[in-house]
């Protein structure tokens, strides 16, 4: 069996680029981008993410026979509340500033369509373990757009990468300077405007 | 005091818009900027149900998970805030159900206009944001009053703007890849620029 053509293998690899959370489903920005200004939060958001969405789509898909259909909204969302609670009480309690700075952003976790979306869409009517790879694929693949914002707007805005200065003195002694600009909240639309308008271009010559 | 309150309702509306400055409210935001008709019926629900759980959510907070805040059934020591995530999702979703019913129940003409949009509205990332914003800046009961409002006002004239603009850009000879929801994303970088104007603006 090739690689490609295994059932594993797509339901994790096929939501990092074909049909990638934010790009092709349009899902998840809710609180993706406030987190963007630096890398680390942006990582930190990201692997949380990756967390809730793939235990959620587990926890679901084990328990998808006995839940009654009409409620299952509400199940959904009592799942993925606990775990949301459980990592913000764990980054609270090991990364203090992190957790100072995501503030209400991991909350927000909870109404994120991407969490939801996958459980109802995909958990619910998927093994555990297929559902568990897609949970973790869709939390990849969102980290991936995530951290590709917050580098650039740390690169051009602080010129910094994880905080590590990367724009050496000498340039700023010639006299560039940083993007203030990319500090603020409308850089995050524009880049993400024209991440969809690459991603676009790039799968439409492929076709 | 009123002075301070009228500041925070402006802020929520302009500078601290919570859909251009905060990013909450996305997903609706462009899947219903669409049509200005939809725009404005679902802006009222959200100004509706902001307006209405986020003081709902002071009083649960205050008076049941904030550390100290049983004091009044003789529990002193308790600190339940880490259950307010699901309390306030909890909240959101009844209060959301109530009102639908309420309204199906005195006015049909309301209820046509909102009801679609009401259930929606209960994983609306903006309703759950405000409410821990308001946590977590430690507002008083009037100021989450006025905050919930101002939010939802805010939130309204972003997505009535946005749907008035993207009838124009039908028009727009857009190349391929930025057509749609690219184009989207920068009209709101730019509207978002324009909003962040009124920043540090006091009465």
């Amino acid at each position: 069996m090739k690689l490609s053509k295994n059932k594993s293998f797509k339901a994790i690899v096929r939501p990092f680029w074909e049909s990638n959370p934010i790009h092709i489903q349009m899902l998840g920005i809710c609180s993706a981008l406030a987190v963007t200004v630096q890398m680390k939060t942006a990582l930190v958001m990201a692997l949380s993410m990756t967390f809730v969405v793939s235990t959620s789509s587990l926890v679901v898909s084990l328990i998808r026979k006995w839940i009654p259909a009409n409620i299952r909204i509400i199940v959904e969302l009592a799942i993925v509340s606990t775990l949301v609670i459980i990592i913000d009480e764990f980054l609270r309690a090991f990364f203090y500033d992190i957790s100072k700075q995501l503030s209400v952003f991991v909350g927000l976790i909870i109404t994120n369509c991407i969490v939801l979306g996958r459980t109802e869409a995909f958990a619910l009517s998927n093994p555990p373990h297929l559902a568990w790879l897609d949970g973790v694929g869709n939390g990849f693949g969102y980290g991936f757009v995530l951290i590709l914002v917050s580098f650039f707007r740390e690169f051009l805005g602080s010129g910094k990468v994880f905080g590590i200065q990367v724009i050496p003195k000498s340039i700023y002694v010639a006299g560039y300077e940083d993007s203030g600009f990319m500090l603020l909240a409308p850089a995050a639309f524009i880049i993400i405007g024209l991440l969809v308008w690459l991603q676009k271009s790039v799968s439409a010559r492929k076709d | 005091m009123v002075g301070d309150l009228f500041d925070l309702f402006l802020n929520s509306i302009f500078a601290g818009n919570i859909l251009l400055a905060y990013f909450l409210g996305m997903c609706s935001f462009v899947a219903i900027s669409k049509n200005i008709n939809t725009a404005i019926g679902l802006g009222f629900a959200v100004v509706f149900v902001l307006g209405i759980t986020t003081p709902i959510n002071w009083l649960m907070y205050h008076y049941l998970l904030a550390p100290g805040a049983l004091t009044w059934a003789g529990l002193s020591g308790m600190d339940l805030s880490f259950l307010k995530f699901i309390l306030f999702i909890a909240v959101i979703a009844a209060v959301v159900q109530a009102i639908e019913m309420v309204i199906d129940r005195f006015s049909s003409a309301l209820y046509a206009a909102l009801g679609v949009f009401l259930p929606l509205i209960s994983v609306n990332c903006a309703i759950l944001g405000a409410s821990l914003f308001m946590v977590e800046r430690n507002q008083s009961f009037i100021e989450s009053i006025v905050y919930g409002f101002g939010s939802g006002i805010g939130w309204m004239m972003a997505i009535v703007t946005m749907a008035a603009i993207r009838i124009k850009l039908r028009y727009a000879d857009a190349p391929y890849g930025l057509a749609g929801y690219g184009l989207t994303m920068i009209v709101t970088g730019l509207m978002a620029m324009a909003f962040m104007l009124f920043s540090g603006m006091t009465v």
